[in-house]
């Protein structure tokens, strides 16, 4: 990776903490290129009043570039970094901002039922569905399969048309949106605690994630720092978070190749740690305990003593689990070489969490962001380079075995302190990169001299996975679909907003 | 695996045993349940669960009735994968406009008689959602419900109560005998 510092710009005062600047359509057109290039990668893509702000990666170090677009368009960076194609169609749903060259210019969030078109920008009423073309595969005895929006389990709505010759999928789309709520409009305009509550809902699996990433955002703005203890109770949640979703991901992978003696197994260890995180902090998924400022819940010595209890038991089991998910050879013979990843897909999309670890790309924002307290804590960022579905449990088999140990060390370091700063009320620019479960989580947002939201992004991992699952499908057959999808385990409403 | 199996074979049941502290909210649910269920269906409830939108929390929680501690089927009850299977629509989230015709043909693909279950805050009311350009609001303004059960997300345990309760509902006049 190269240096930003080669894309320049009229510095953007009061953002924090990564620097940004408004460019030149030259400098814009130079950021694709480097994407292209593989120099540095895209972190986000996203509408404002006016303009548009494009957010890099080189490493450790992050910049935010913003075109404005007096005339509703900009060079479109999807035409030759396919990873910014969705982004763009939901920049031009909802902010009307049209991406110039764009190959794909199909709607994306927007299906025509929301009784208006484009609710960022000029907005305008009526809309009708239109037909919507799914992009082709061509020859003789292809069929296609349609499957969605309602699936046949307890999953999230999204449509997914498989194009297949006999058994062997030849091409998968996703179209999804179907869980779109307008969160992002829904915070414009919004004081900070309600703020907080909707980033908190973007995605219910990762609700600790974003309410960190939301809160880190918003100290980053307003230049305040949360207490120290309230970092570590962060963590603490975030690993607690990170450990019920990965045992519930093994157990369910395991499951879609019909083996639920581990989903069960899996599926108990992961009713413990939500019945410990509702012990210590009242509710099961941590909801809402995270605010801007600090925690909104402490850690008393009861709870400490569930969270060893529940550390010992997994410590207990789960070798056990992972022993007989490895020698199980029926349940291999699934998972192994199934939906491959190719490791440059996963740098070219800067594939976040288990899809891109397990495909060689070595990322995580705990470590190479350091911020607080992972600065202090020492853990081990696992990566594999197979990239079948495999090497996505393994990749959550040791976050696991890591996270037994990052919670270990929290509860042995937490610092005596309040939990909850005060937030001042004032204007501001702020950002934050946080890694969730699934991968990194970005925040970007702007306060109002009210000191409320008057635009604010979330950038869900998922928006770099799913396309991928697209590519690592091809090939495969049909039945192996679930399988890869769960391997995946992308978010809907995380990227639907 | 053997010895997996062994031990699951000789140690006690995670399944949380009826009649016993916060238990017995349980077990008298499981009798209940049976009871209400036998007399009205004189079988199993099959529930199929529709998400209209919302942020997955819902979802976990209902996947945790599947989990060993909560064993949603030994009350009957189970989830199927079409409606047409269903005598219970289990719907959450705020209802998005794009979910909208979705939720209504769901609904109309059950057989009668049926029940509507919306679950979680959005399901009532919409939720932190209410008033958004792409929700509808509640789950009641598409389908008729039968019972709302709140929570941001309700608990298993209190999917489990509330499913139970349902049963007790009076038989609607104008539904098909």
């Amino acid at each position: 990776m190269s240096s930003l510092t080669t894309l320049t710009g009229q510095l953007v005062e009061e953002h924090n903490p990564w620097p940004r600047l408004l460019v030149s359509t030259e400098i814009w057109q130079e950021a694709i290129r480097g994407l292209v290039e593989d120099r540095w990668t895209l972190a986000g893509l996203w509408g404002d009043d006016g303009g548009v702000h494009m957010a890099l990666a080189a490493a450790a170090d992050l910049r935010v570039l913003s075109l404005p677009c007096p005339d509703g368009h900009f060079p479109s960076v999807g035409l030759l970094h396919p990873p910014a194609i969705r982004l763009e169609r939901a920049i031009t749903d909802l902010f009307g901002l049209v991406p110039l060259g764009a190959a794909d210019t199909r709607p994306w969030l927007d299906h025509g039922h929301w009784d208006l078109r484009t609710p960022f920008g000029p907005r305008q009423d009526g809309s009708e569905p239109e037909a919507y073309t799914f992009l082709a595969a061509e020859g003789e005895g292809i069929h296609q399969i349609p499957v969605g929006p309602v699936h046949a389990g307890i999953i999230e709505p999204g449509h997914f048309r498989l194009h297949a010759n006999g058994e062997t999928i030849v091409r998968l789309e996703a179209r999804l949106g179907y869980t779109h709520k307008g969160t992002e409009a829904l915070m414009r305009g919004s004081d900070l605690d309600r703020a907080a509550k909707l980033a908190g809902r973007v995605s219910g699996d990762s609700a600790v994630a974003y309410a960190i990433a939301f809160a880190r955002a918003v100290e980053a703005a307003l230049n305040t720092e949360a207490p120290q203890r309230a970092h570590w109770l962060r963590a603490l949640m975030a690993e607690l978070e990170r450990l019920a979703n990965h045992l519930g991901d093994v157990g369910a992978i395991c499951n879609d190749a019909s083996f639920s003696l581990m989903h069960a197994h899996c599926a108990a260890l992961r009713e413990r740690v939500l019945r410990a995180a509702h012990t210590c902090f009242g509710h099961r998924l941590m909801r809402d305990c995270i605010v801007p400022g600090g925690a909104a819940h402490d850690l008393n010595v009861a709870g400490m003593q569930t969270i060893h209890a529940l550390i010992r038991e997994i410590r207990a089991k789960f070798p056990g689990l992972v022993s007989l998910y490895d020698n199980t050879a029926s349940l291999q013979n699934r998972t192994v070489a199934a939906g491959i990843l190719k490791p440059g897909l996963a740098l070219k999309f800067g594939a976040g969490g288990y899809v891109g670890r397990a495909s060689g790309r070595d990322f995580d924002a705990r470590r190479d962001l350091k911020y607080p307290p992972y600065d202090r804590l020492s853990f081990d960022v696992p990566v594999f380079q197979e990239g079948d579905v495999n090497a996505r449990v393994w990749v959550r088999i040791r976050e696991i075995e890591q996270g037994l140990s990052l919670i270990s060390q929290i509860l042995d370091g937490l610092p005596d302190s309040p939990i909850r700063a005060d937030i001042p009320s004032r204007t501001g620019e702020g950002m934050a990169l946080v890694e969730g479960f699934r991968g990194d989580i970005l925040v970007w947002l702007r306060l109002g001299e009210d000191g409320k939201v008057e635009r604010c992004h979330l950038r869900d991992p998922s928006w770099f996975q799913w396309p991928l699952l697209e590519a690592a499908i091809e090939g495969n057959i049909v039945a192996d679909f679930p399988l890869c999808n769960k391997s995946f385990n992308c978010s809907y409403s995380g990227c639907d907003l | 695996m053997r010895r997996l199996l062994f031990q699951a074979l000789v140690r006690p049941t995670l399944t949380e045993p009826l009649g016993q502290g916060d238990e017995a909210e349980l077990a008298e649910l499981g009798s209940h349940l049976n009871q209400a269920t036998r007399a009205r269906l004189g079988r199993s409830l099959s529930i199929r669960v529709l998400d209209a939108g919302s942020c997955n929390g819902c979802e976990l929680e209902i996947n945790a009735l599947s989990n060993p501690f909560y064993d949603l089927e030994r009350f009957g009850l189970r989830v199927v994968a079409s409606p047409r299977h269903a005598d219970v629509l289990l719907v959450t989230g705020p209802v998005t406009k794009n979910m909208r015709d979705a939720l209504k043909m769901a609904y109309e693909a059950m057989p009668h008689p049926k029940w509507v279950v919306a679950t979680g805050d959005c399901s009532v009311d919409g939720g932190c959602f209410a008033g958004s350009y792409a929700v509808v609001g509640a789950v009641s303004q598409i389908i008729p419900v039968d019972l709302t059960i709140r929570g941001c997300p309700p608990s298993p345990s209190a999917i489990l109560r509330g499913l139970v309760s349902l049963m007790s509902l009076p038989i609607n006049p104008d539904m098909p005998k």
